[in-house]
């Protein structure tokens, strides 16, 4: 009896000492940001893309939520600490926070969404061609609209809220080049970001002057744009993840940014042992950036609508249309 | 011409949109003040209220619901602040500020406790708000020149709770000069000795009073939420119950100038919403951030002089303490 028994431990402990050394190749962890890996929007799709590497792998990720400021450097040094080998960052929020602790542990891995002026050597950057699947969402709206007057609604003013502005101004002149946008930004402090009643005011100033289709890229400031359009009956483009929802037939489309795509990238890689440094962007040919279209805006997307934006979408991969990024230059050529 | 007076009115329109939560809250904070409790805590109260606001109206599907669970959670924390600094004569700064913090943290802890969509709420139908009312013959009124817009732009087409804000402006100056409840409660905010000498309880109308800010200042959060708003956003007051307080300073501890002083801070933040991108003549366009920043510029300006000396109520922020 005490042979079978020394036997099962034996087997037991073999069996995970085998597990052991196969995970211990790789031991990822991810750090979501404030908002909560549930939150319809930026984390939940961090985690639909871990979601699909342990699905695919059976490899565990660690995962933190971050829940206050202070949290985010000390939640990435203990995941370090816990043995992870690649750490995914989420936010711009998290930069200074990745870029101290990839210092303190040379020999891990570490990778963070959204952030692209960082260096380190063991430091990868996602950062999104925002701009080009802002011209598609630009085109939409130039084609939905009937006054020829459009608006955009940005959060706080960085140049990376002016790179969906550009880009969308390409899309919506491309489509009509008599087309006016009307563009404001909702303010210089991160406030910008979660003011929906100032988000209201400046669709409605926008709708006010003409204006029957508004893009926002202003977080939850953004749903205050999607709301008041919704109140006047004219038409909003939601940002980052799928928000045609939010609004039955109110919102004309949404421009998405997988970041699912840079999370799953990130661990696979990592597994495969082809974890990369440096600066990674993801466009409409990485299949970074796209455009909404389900059951909610299937009635607002025409067939010329749809044709456009596929032959614009078209055009952008076969390089005959390049579209402008505003930080390259700090400025809109449109 | 006629385009740049509709423009102008539409303004208006939008100045009075952006004033309602700063006039209720600055009502909140002027009877709160005016009985000596100084009221920081406006900012957390309207955020609570807010977030009660836009969590009932999106569980229940009821404006109404969602304005009263507004109120109550308001008024129970202006409770907690009376029971910090007049029940137990605590720093009335602190108490406001405590709040405030504990406001900051605990809608977004609960929010993402109930709805798990990061300290947001749903966005909410049309039917869990407060819409807005059409009065009756706007659109044939529109139809006369000049005058007619002024109707249909600006009076008409507001939701009930505005009604209620330039309601409450105008009981708040009735309640605190021409009643005997108003005389009591500027006494105990100015000499609190004399109300306990003359027998009534400086504790009982100091409470009512921030009872009073308390429904006041849940209105202005469910406006937010569930009248201008539709679903709570974390931090969505956006340091609007700090502005009221600057209104209320602007104005003296006065209805009326109090009033002014929040819509001429709507009417900036109206003004900057519309200047952006737009060409001027002989400047051209003019920065973001010069826009931007107007509303705070003003305000040194104005503070710096252009108003008289702000006299406060004399025992406010003093705690009453009986001769020992």
């Amino acid at each position: 009896m005490k042979f079978v028994k020394t036997l099962a431990i034996a087997a037991v402990s073999a069996v995970g000492f085998a597990t052991m050394v196969q995970a211990a190749d790789i031991k990822p962890a991810v750090i979501y940001d404030m908002g909560g890996k549930f939150d319809k929007s930026f984390n939940e799709g961090v985690y639909n893309g871990v979601k699909k590497f342990t699905d695919e792998t059976g490899i565990e990720v660690m995962e933190f939520e971050v829940t206050n400021e202070t949290q985010r450097e000390q939640a990435m040094r203990r995941m370090a600490e816990r043995g992870a080998t690649v750490i995914l960052g989420v936010g711009f929020a998290q930069a200074d926070a990745i870029a101290k602790v990839a210092a303190e542990y040379p020999d891990k891995q570490f990778s963070i969404i959204d952030v692209s002026w960082l260096d380190a050597p063991n430091l990868r950057q996602y950062s999104f061609k925002e701009h080009e699947g802002s011209y598609l969402v630009g085109v939409a709206a130039a084609l939905a609209s009937e006054t020829g007057k459009v608006g955009f609604v940005g959060g706080m003013d960085i140049p990376l809220i002016r790179k969906f502005a550009c880009g969308y101004v390409g899309g919506v002149k491309a489509a009509n080049g008599n087309a006016d946008v009307y563009q404001n930004m909702t303010g210089t402090t991160p406030s910008a970001w979660n003011d929906p009643a100032k988000g209201a005011e400046l669709a409605k100033s926008q709708i006010d002057r003409g204006a029957d289709v508004v893009y926002h890229a202003a977080g939850g400031t953004g749903l205050g744009v999607i709301q008041a359009a919704a109140d006047a009956g004219k038409l909003a483009i939601g940002v980052d993840s799928n928000q045609n929802g939010l609004a039955p037939g109110s919102v004309l489309t949404s421009m998405l940014k997988r970041v699912d795509v840079a999370a799953y990238e990130t661990f696979k890689d990592a597994m495969d042992g082809k974890f990369t440094s440096g600066l990674q962007a993801l466009g409409i040919a990485e299949g970074g950036v796209d455009w909404a279209l389900d059951e909610n805006n299937a009635s607002l997307i025409t067939a010329d609508i749809k044709a456009a934006v596929e032959q614009a979408r078209k055009d952008i991969l076969s390089g005959a249309v390049s579209v402008h990024n505003y930080e390259s230059t700090s400025s809109c050529p449109y | 011409m006629a385009d740049l007076w509709i423009q102008f009115l539409l303004t208006l329109d939008a100045t009075l949109r952006v004033a309602i939560p700063l006039i209720l809250c600055a009502m909140a904070g002027l009877f709160s003040e005016r009985s000596g409790i100084i009221d920081i805590s406006l900012e957390g109260k309207m955020l609570m209220a807010a977030f009660a606001a836009g969590t009932l109206a999106a569980l229940t599907g009821s404006a109404i619901a969602g304005l009263v669970g507004a109120i109550l959670v308001s008024v129970m924390f202006s409770l907690i602040h009376g029971f910090a600094c007049i029940t137990h004569k605590g720093n009335q700064v602190i108490s406001g500020l405590a709040i405030n913090i504990l406001a900051s943290g605990l809608t977004v802890t609960l929010g993402i406790a109930i709805f798990a969509k990061g300290g947001q709420t749903p966005m909410l139908s049309r039917e869990a708000r407060f819409s807005s009312i059409e009065l009756p013959f706007a659109e044939a009124a529109g139809a006369i020149p000049f005058i007619g817009p002024i109707y249909k732009e600006i009076i008409s087409g507001h939701n009930i709770l505005v009604w209620c804000a330039l309601i409450a402006v105008w009981l708040t100056g009735f309640v605190i000069f021409k009643t005997a409840f108003g005389l009591r409660l500027r006494a105990v905010g100015e000499k609190p000795e004399a109300v306990d000498t003359a027998g009534i309880s400086v504790s009982g109308l100091r409470y009512r009073a921030v009872i009073i800010a308390g429904i006041l200042c849940g209105i202005a959060g469910a406006y937010l939420s569930i009248a201008h708003g539709a679903g709570f956003v974390r931090e969505m007051t956006a340091g609007k119950g700090y502005i009221a307080l600057a209104a209320l300073i602007f104005g003296n501890w006065r209805p009326v100038p109090a009033l002014a002083a929040c819509l001429m801070f709507g009417f900036l933040d109206a003004v900057a919403a519309r200047l952006q991108g737009v060409e001027v003549p002989v400047i051209g366009q003019i920065p973001t951030d010069l826009i931007l920043v107007l509303p705070y510029v003003l305000t040194v300006v104005l503070l710096a002089g252009f108003i008289g000396k702000a006299t406060p109520p004399r025992a406010i922020g003093r705690p009453y303490v009986k001769e020992r």
